[in-house]
């Protein structure tokens, strides 16, 4: 089935099996490894992107599904070579260790940020319900989402 | 050992008519909504459809109203919008509160309020909010539109009135909008999935509690009521000693009925039913 | 001078690949003409395998072959842990399954095919009929009469007894002679490590060079090399193996499993290249998992607290294979450390080491030492209540005095160094001990249960001399070596044996560089991971890498500095011994403003126009460095909880850390290596286990049923240290990598059993689940007459 997917910014025109998963068509067919797959029951968030605005796991999602929407990925966060406040906040408060969680981390908070740019350090907990990390124990990331929200909200 | 989905037939169909054509044409077709239930169990090829009709994209399906104090909201509505609506949280609290704890975030971006229903999975929030309000569920199949209140809809584990070919258009709610309602719940700490969620819809006339609906999911097979427990709870002024014997007498209802897992044997579920209806109460009274 | 860079909490070097996804870990690995390899395994945990029937699979679109373990010429997997003075049984590993499977997740048959989709739908169509057998998972049910035997090797399934012992008559007679004895049986449930990359490997063969290079997820790819070539019959010198971006590993990604040399070998016989990443349900089944033990455990004491004596009987689970450090971890990383920060004179620990049905045990963070640590900490709980004594003062009346240079303890080691009561009462002082107590008998009266639990730890790390490493069976070394290498320009290059996969050592060894020469952290780059551009070493894991590796760098940038030094000599037409070093510059003792920089000395040592008498061109040394000792961090921990006693939730209100890996280099990452050690750590309390059926289906076999911790399952922690340097490392530094872990799990559910002592609870299993905290609460209020 042919589908036209705008990812970061380009559109991108493809055959695919309709089985296709949106994380596979990302990886495989474009080649854009920065979301990573941590699990296959749609827990870990490490292939969180935004579709529409809205964070998804792009495991959760056939490549059909998302014909003719925008999706943005970990490599098109950044305004060139400009990290976005969440990129360097994550950066800053060494909000990461072995990385593989980082994009799913960056792109779920980010999402959230837009639905809630003052939160208290309980909603950002709360808001991570959807990413695992093994590494940070989750201290550094809620410390930079915060450092990143206050850099954001002015 | 999977995570990709088996092979299959692939429709986008541009009108719920025509989608209602393939699915009926088709007995190993299944509907794609947010496919939040569906993908990963295709994923893990529990489920090899032959056929999915992507109904995502039908607008008649979407959005969230009122209408002469009933809530109508489209089987298509996020568990997110629904989370976020000012019009479920007046007139329904409970499935605000409910929708806001389906998953996690992601999840509750894209997975619907129809799918979710249709899915009947017995550990998950919405039906039993959906129980408890007095939810009526519109369907529409091969034989035109029919109404069916939330009552008859939940059959049993992953089993509704759903019949061939039929799709939840919308689900109405009754406003509660003056009844004290709320949902609270257990969560498995690995799935999010509810251990045990309670709702209750109570109404007050001063200090005395002139009706109740109590509803339980998560500890059974499907979105279960309690008679019993409704009972105990109406002609109340909610005090301690009424509220416990509501507890127990929720457990009485569900007795036979409790699921066990490793994280939650039947004792243990059974005894968390009575004690979520209590918070669930004083959720509702906070 | 300015700020010293050894100590400063600079911004990790690794962070823009990865917060921008430009990183590549193995599974992003592409290319031309590769094939994907998928695997077929056994659905049952110990059967026959008595046909593969693999036609359909081969008539499918796309599938390029289809192999069975008959087909398969690879040698057997080696276990690398012959631990001595056992009978040890090492009981043939084939890297498919020819006869028998033993676990659910064995591999019988690989699928290959162009794309991942079709392999993957190819093995559901292979076929294979078993014939299934009885299947034990629990190590003590597996050594008793009758049980289902795995191997027809290993009788009773037994694999070894080792014992650990100070002494039999002592241990005896401390027991006899105790006024108090205090018994525990602990589960030490198994856990799933679950890096948060799976495995993955990628290889590449060239036919014409016969050259062999993996790609993999690995922590010790000089290792893998080493044993991957005992497997594939490739000679090491033509064979590279790469880790790039590794996503984690907790010890998982230590082993040598069948996996990577099958896609190795795929390679060779079809001449493409060839990947394989598992799946999350893969890898709870197949890649490793910790712990599994049953321990019956006792400690002795006087009256007046002094401990006498520790012992126990372990049962350790090892898998339906030895994994290749599987025998060493519940042994020698287990029982020597039974002292624990504590001068307990007697001490024995007697291990049997069993073969189960279920995905085969090796080391997970901290690997044996949170283990002994746990049944220490609980014992010394249990001993406290049972002399009617504070936790903390019984604790304190054991602690080893502080000592600076070797310390004995009864079970044969020396630990380097340690000042146990000083970091004890730092975090006491944190807390305001005392006050919490009262807190705690205050909420008590008002119906709340706050829990107060206090550690005090000290563990073996930093693996470790060579000699012992012999001594001990490990069938390799533990030496680490490195090469600092200065271009003309004045930039650097360190390579090193070590293979950092999220530590942060490609900042913190830059640190190390940088305070040592003065070149500024941005001009070096550690270059780590590749077997061809890397000189050997054996690998991330047993927080080593900064104990030995760094050791190794600071050594050879030490080396570098003196060469620099006499160059310098040279060009300032001084004597060596009159030349002063700061920051970066080289000059003759008080006058600093005529100086040759580090840059400088460099360009004329490597264009070599004008050398002292006798010095060889080049700024580039190397090192190799064999510790003569393990190093021993230590600390204090408390958690204080609560918990709801009509749910049994238990809430972690609070967790101080006070740790000692003496000086740190880079205090940020120390503080990121702690935080998440005491969340793993946490989750073996209260949230994680895997668990097996009596017919060995794994049934937390996906994420949806393995608990593991979520960011709202914590507070902020709060965090402090102490400074106590290792007397043998080169820079003092203790490693950090395992010490939350082998820290956190005792320390909460102290607390949790400390907040249940109104109800009487003495003993929960395990996780410490909701539904099991709250049943002990119901059989111990049913028990006390329903109060």
């Amino acid at each position: 089935m042919n589908v036209s997917i705008t990812i970061n910014g380009t559109v991108y025109e493809r055959d695919i099996e309709p089985r296709m998963l949106l994380v596979h068509f990302i990886r495989e067919e474009l080649g854009l490894t920065g979301t990573n797959i941590g699990c296959d029951t749609s827990q870990c968030g490490a292939c969180t992107i935004h579709m529409d605005g809205r964070s998804l796991k792009s495991c959760t999602c056939l490549a059909v599904q998302a014909d003719g929407r925008e999706i943005t990925t970990i490599e098109g966060l950044a305004d060139g070579d400009n990290l976005h406040p969440m990129q360097e906040a994550f950066w800053d408060n060494h909000g990461l260790q072995c990385g593989y969680c980082t994009p799913g981390m960056i792109m779920a908070s980010t999402a959230f940020l837009k639905d809630n740019p003052h939160p208290t350090e309980e909603e950002i907990r709360h808001a991570l319900e959807g990413n695992f990390c093994r590494c940070t124990g989750y201290q550094n990331i809620v410390k930079s989402i915060k450092a990143a929200s206050e850099k954001m909200g002015g | 050992m999977s995570m990709r989905p088996a092979n299959f037939d692939y429709q986008r169909p541009t009108s719920l008519s025509e989608a209602i054509q393939l699915l009926a044409n088709n007995d190993e077709a299944k509907a794609l909504a947010g496919g939040h239930s569906l993908i990963p169990a295709m994923n893990q090829r529990l489920s090899t459809p032959e056929q999915l009709v992507d109904i995502g994209r039908l607008d008649e399906l979407k959005g969230i109203s009122t209408n002469n104090g009933t809530l109508s909201i489209g089987a298509l509505s996020t568990h997110a919008q629904i989370a976020a609506s000012s019009d479920v949280r007046t007139h329904c609290a409970a499935l605000a509160t409910a929708t806001g704890l389906v998953g996690d975030p992601q999840v509750r971006n894209w997975g619907t309020l129809g799918g979710n229903l249709a899915h009947a999975d017995p550990a998950s929030d919405p039906p039993t909010v959906v129980l408890a309000a007095g939810g009526t569920l519109h369907l529409q199949g091969p034989n035109g539109t029919r109404s069916v209140s939330a009552d008859n809809f939940f059959i049993d584990l992953f089993t509704t009135d759903l019949q061939p070919g039929e799709l939840i258009t919308r689900i109405e709610i009754p406003s509660l909008q003056g009844k004290k309602n709320a949902y609270v719940k257990l969560a498995h700490p690995a799935s999010r999935y509810a251990i045990v969620g309670v709702c209750v819809v109570l109404e007050m006339n001063g200090n005395e509690c002139v009706s109740a609906r109590v509803a339980v999911g998560g500890a059974t097979p499907k979105a279960t009521r309690s008679p019993s427990a409704e009972e105990r709870l109406t002609g109340s002024s909610l005090q301690v000693a009424a509220v416990d014997a509501a507890a127990e007498a929720l457990v009485n209802d569900i007795a036979g009925d409790v699921m066990g897992d490793l994280f939650a044997p039947e004792d243990y579920r059974r005894a968390m039913a009575g004690v979520y209806l209590k918070r669930a109460v004083q959720a509702a009274m906070a | 001078m300015g700020t010293r860079i050894f100590g400063s909490g600079i911004r990790r070097r690794e962070d823009p690949r990865l917060i921008t996804g430009q990183a590549k870990y193995t599974d992003d690995m592409v290319l031309p003409g590769m094939v994907h390899l998928a695997m077929v395994r056994s659905p049952h945990a110990h059967a026959r395998i008595v046909n593969i029937d693999t036609s359909a699979a081969e008539a499918m679109d796309g599938v390029i072959a289809v192999y069975t373990g008959e087909q398969v010429t690879l040698n057997p997997l080696p276990c690398a842990w012959l631990i001595p003075d056992s009978d040890l049984i090492t009981p043939e590993h084939p890297a498919v399954a020819v006869e028998k499977v033993r676990y659910v997740g064995d591999a019988v048959a690989l699928v290959v095919a162009e794309t991942r989709y079709q392999a993957e739908d190819a093995a559901d169509a292979v076929r294979v009929e078993y014939e299934v057998l009885p299947a034990v998972v629990n190590p003590e049910a597996a050594t008793r009469a009758g049980a289902p035997q795995l191997h027809d090797d290993v009788p009773n399934n037994i694999a070894f007894r080792w014992v650990a012992s100070s002494g039999d008559e002592g241990v005896e007679q401390a027991f006899a002679e105790a006024d108090v004895v205090v018994k525990e049986r602990i589960v030490q449930q198994r856990l799933i490590p679950t890096a948060m990359e799976p495995r993955s490997a990628f290889a590449q063969w060239n036919d014409a060079a016969e050259e062999l290079t993996v790609w993999y997820t690995t922590q010790n790819p000089h290792i893998h090399r080493f044993v991957l070539s005992g497997v594939t019959g490739v000679p090491e010198h033509k064979l590279r193996v790469i880790a790039p971006e590794v996503g984690g590993g907790f010890g998982s990604k230590i082993p040598v499993y069948a996996d990577e040399a099958l896609t190795a070998w795929v390679a060779m016989q079809l001449n493409r290249p060839v990947k394989w990443t598992e799946t999350r349900s893969e890898n709870y089944q197949v890649t490793i998992h910790g712990r599994d033990h049953i321990e019956y455990v006792e400690l002795a004491a006087k009256n007046d607290g002094t401990v006498t004596g520790i012992r126990g009987t372990v049962y350790a689970g090892l898998g339906g294979y030895l994994s290749t450090a599987g025998p060493g971890v519940p042994t020698i990383l287990h029982g020597l450390m039974y002292s624990g920060a504590y001068t307990f004179p007697n001490i024995r620990c007697e291990t049997i080491g069993v073969m189960t049905n279920t995905t085969p045990v090796d080391a997970y963070r901290g690997a044996g030492r949170p283990e002994a640590t746990f049944l220490i900490e609980r014992l010394m709980d249990k001993m406290a209540k049972a002399l009617n004594m504070d936790p903390v003062e019984l604790r304190r009346k054991n602690l080893i005095p502080p000592f600076e240079n070797g310390h004995d303890v009864a079970i044969g080691l020396t630990y380097d160094s340690g000042n146990y009561e000083a970091a004890l009462n730092k975090a006491l002082e944190i807390v305001d001990y005392d006050a919490l107590r009262r807190e705690q008998a205050e909420a008590r009266t008002k119906g709340r249960y706050i829990g107060i639990g206090v550690s005090t730890y000290s563990e073996i790390c930093g693996l470790g001399p060579s000699q012992v490493a012999g001594a001990v069976g490990f069938q390799g070394g533990l030496w680490e070596s490195a090469i600092i290498r200065v271009s003309p320009a004045g930039k650097v290059q360190a390579m090193i044996g070590a293979s950092p996969h999220g530590q942060g050592e490609e900042t913190t060894f830059a640190q190390l560089i940088s305070d040592e020469l003065g070149f500024p952290v941005e001009d070096i780059e550690i270059v780590h991971g590749d077997t061809n551009q890397t000189p050997m070493g054996w690998g991330t894991y047993g927080s080593r890498t900064t104990p030995v590796a760094g050791a190794a760098l600071v050594l050879a940038a030490r080396k570098l500095k003196e060469k620099a030094r006499a160059m310098a000599a040279h060009l300032l037409e001084a004597a060596v011994e009159d030349i002063d070093y700061e920051d970066g510059k080289f000059f003759v003792k008080g006058s600093p403003d005529n100086a040759k920089t580090i840059q400088e000395i460099t360009l004329m040592a490597t264009v070599a126009w004008d050398l002292p008498e006798g010095m060889d061109p080049g700024m580039e040394e190397s090192q190799f460095y064999d510790p003569p000792n393990f190093v021993y961090p230590f600390g204090a921990h408390i958690a204080v909880v609560e918990v709801d006693p009509e749910t049994g939730i238990v809430k972690l209100k609070r967790y101080i850390a006070v740790d000692d890996c003496g000086p740190q280099i880079n205090p940020v990452i120390v503080a990121g290596q702690v935080h998440g050690g005491i969340v793993q750590g946490i989750g073996q309390a209260l949230f994680e286990g895997a668990v097996y059926d009596d017919n060995g289906q794994l049934l937390t076999g996906t994420m949806m049923d393995y608990t593991l911790p979520r960011a709202d399952d914590f507070p902020n922690f709060e965090l402090d240290h102490t400074v106590t340097p290792s007397p043998h490392h080169p820079a003092g530094i203790k490693g950090v990598g395992e010490t939350g872990t082998i820290a956190s799990t005792p320390t909460v559910y102290n607390a949790v059993i400390d907040a249940l002592q109104p109800f009487g609870v003495e003993q929960i299993d395990m996780p410490l689940t909701p539904s099991r905290v709250w049943q002990a609460i119901q059989e111990s209020s049913s028990n006390r007459g329903g109060d």
